[in-house]
């Protein structure tokens, strides 16, 4: 028995540096946000107390919270759908005998490589009213001119252009490595059959991608909840919170109004939501999804 | 294989893939057209509009660019070499020792995929103060340093390596570690490169906890300096901010264009960012 021991030994100590890691910055803080949300907010008279679930209480009388539940969900709605099919546009034209190929392939990709920051500089001068270039296409073709990151009605739409835009090129590339496994003769046997496109298209191909669809599907989700930086640029959240995100919500809790236990609070949300996406992921990958 | 025949569907198909190009560069292109012209010329849009170099330089002198791109530099550089040590030691331990606990620890450390280091800020803050590493490069770097995603990329990548050649170095004498050293780093090179190359890609660009945990210009990285100087109340006109944003994506951009193939094949093994 000694080997066993000795690889058992090897096994957490190699483990052991990264274990730590873990521990103090994912799984400690994790427990601790559920831990921290069931305590009031600390002030210099009156310090910190345990107050069971009233956090929750708060939050759930919080009209704020429920504007910013539904931005996040109209976020996740208006990007996910959109950038995935865009995606897998992009992927069966790139993979296709397109001329100047390359290129082609390069523009769509281009913008995932930018740092959120930046594309948000360059979108917020499209948007900005009467000298932005939206207004000034507009009125070329005989549009009056619209304040659109400063209309509650058009803000988030204007978050959610500039979201579809930088991810689309990035799942783009799951949906074109993933097409380069499909074998060619299962195309010739399906002209063979006198398949045409579409039902090639709709028959084989997409049935095919079903895993990679899957997989892209989880990752548009946790992006939907973890994409916020463009906000800062874009709107900050505004106007009258029309733009405002969950995650971008508990930054300004926890760094403009200094209430962490709400902003605590408002995290166990994310996470759960999180928590709900594993869950689905993992159901997915027991029906072998493409990991490479 | 179908004779290819130029049809009236095929040209539709073809212009709408190159228009979509268009569209999803262009914004770009214009960020260009800004930075390399006057302020007279941002909406102007003619062909013999002159070219200066002067926002470049006046957004040089704004804010302490040089200052960001060493923190940026030396940021990255903290991370990829942290998560090169830890996810080695951790996939490596995943992939060949099997030792009790294995395959919770796994599962648990695969939690972390979902539980990104983002999510966190709120505690992670917390535990920084704790460390006294507010404010510090380390202390923006180390919630990355032991990405699940690394872990499991690397254990993937161990677990392909014959046992054979395991054997072999055994034979000659090396130890558990020397293994590692000799015959799986080595095997998984290709592996590195991507990780590496994602890896340094997503930190040049993150922006939220390096926002949260860093206050002075000696730690702030790009991202940070540019979302600073770009805000609309900071009054730097539009060609210098186009400027600057060019600059912060210039090092990234231009080695994206030179190793474009290198780039999708990257972001193809290395999965989720």
């Amino acid at each position: 028995m000694p080997r066993l021991k000795t690889t058992t030994l090897y096994g957490w100590l190699l483990f052991a540096p990264a274990g730590v890691m873990l521990t103090l910055f994912a799984f400690s803080p994790t427990i601790a946000t559920f831990w921290q949300s069931l305590f009031s907010r600390g002030t210099a008279r009156r310090p910190s107390q345990f107050i069971g679930l009233d956090n929750y209480e708060a939050m759930l009388a919080d009209p704020i919270f429920w504007q910013v539940a539904k931005n996040s969900l109209w976020y996740a709605v208006g990007t996910i759908p959109t950038s995935i099919a865009i995606a897998l546009g992009m992927a069966l034209w790139v993979n296709s005998k397109l001329p100047a190929r390359t290129l082609v392939r390069m523009a769509y990709f281009t913008p995932t490589i930018l740092p959120m920051i930046a594309a948000a500089n360059i979108w917020l001068f499209f948007y900005t009213p009467n000298i932005g270039l939206l207004d000034q296409m507009g009125r070329a073709l005989g549009l009056g001119g619209h304040n659109w990151l400063g209309d509650p009605s058009t803000a988030l739409g204007a978050i959610i252009v500039t979201t579809v835009w930088k991810e689309a090129g990035f799942f783009m590339i799951f949906y074109l490595a993933a097409l380069q496994t499909i074998p060619p003769d299962l195309k010739d046997a399906a002209a063979i059959e006198g398949a045409g496109r579409w039902t090639w298209f709709r028959r084989v191909v997409f049935p095919l991608l079903m895993p990679t669809t899957l997989f892209v599907l989880v990752n548009a989700m946790i992006n939907s909840v973890k994409l916020i930086d463009h906000l800062f640029i874009l709107t900050k959240g505004g106007p009258s919170n029309a733009s405002k995100l969950l995650l971008y919500y508990v930054y300004e809790t926890a760094f403009s109004y200094f209430d962490q236990p709400y902003a605590a609070t408002l995290t166990v949300v994310i996470l759960l939501t999180l928590g709900l996406l594993a869950v689905v992921q993992v159901r997915g990958l027991d029906r072998r999804i493409h990991y490479r | 294989m179908t004779p290819r025949r130029l049809t009236l569907g095929r040209c539709v198909e073809v212009s709408a893939a190159w228009l979509l190009a268009l569209i999803w560069i262009a914004p770009l292109l214009y960020a260009f057209w800004a930075a390399f012209h006057p302020p007279a010329y941002v909406t102007r849009f003619e062909l013999f509009a002159p070219l200066t170099l002067q926002n470049f330089v006046e957004a040089w002198g704004y804010a302490p660019f040089a200052r960001y791109f060493l923190n940026t530099f030396l940021l990255v550089s903290l991370i990829l070499a942290g998560q090169f040590f830890f996810c080695t030691l951790a996939g490596y331990a995943f992939a060949r020792f099997a030792f009790p606990g294995r395959d919770l620890l796994f599962a648990l450390t695969l939690m972390q995929l979902f539980i990104l280091p983002e999510v966190l800020i709120v505690e992670n803050y917390r535990i920084m103060s704790g460390l006294g590493l507010i404010d510090t490069i380390a202390g923006i770097g180390l919630p990355y340093m032991a990405s699940a995603f690394g872990i499991f990329l690397l254990r993937q990548a161990f677990k392909q390596v014959p046992r054979e050649l395991e054997e072999a170095a055994r034979v000659e004498g090396c130890g558990f570690l020397g293994v590692l050293w000799r015959v799986y780093v080595p095997v998984a090179k290709p592996v590195y490169l991507a990780y590496g190359l994602v890896s340094v890609s997503t930190h040049w660009n993150n922006f939220l906890w390096p926002l949260v945990v860093t206050n002075s210009v000696e730690t702030r990285p790009l991202t940070v300096g540019l979302a600073i100087f770009g805000a609309p109340e900071s009054g730097v006109n539009w060609a210098v901010i186009s400027a600057a944003t060019l600059m912060v994506v210039a090092p990234l951009l231009i080695a994206f264009l030179l190793f474009q193939r290198q780039f999708v094949q990257s972001f193809m093994t290395a999965g989720i960012k």
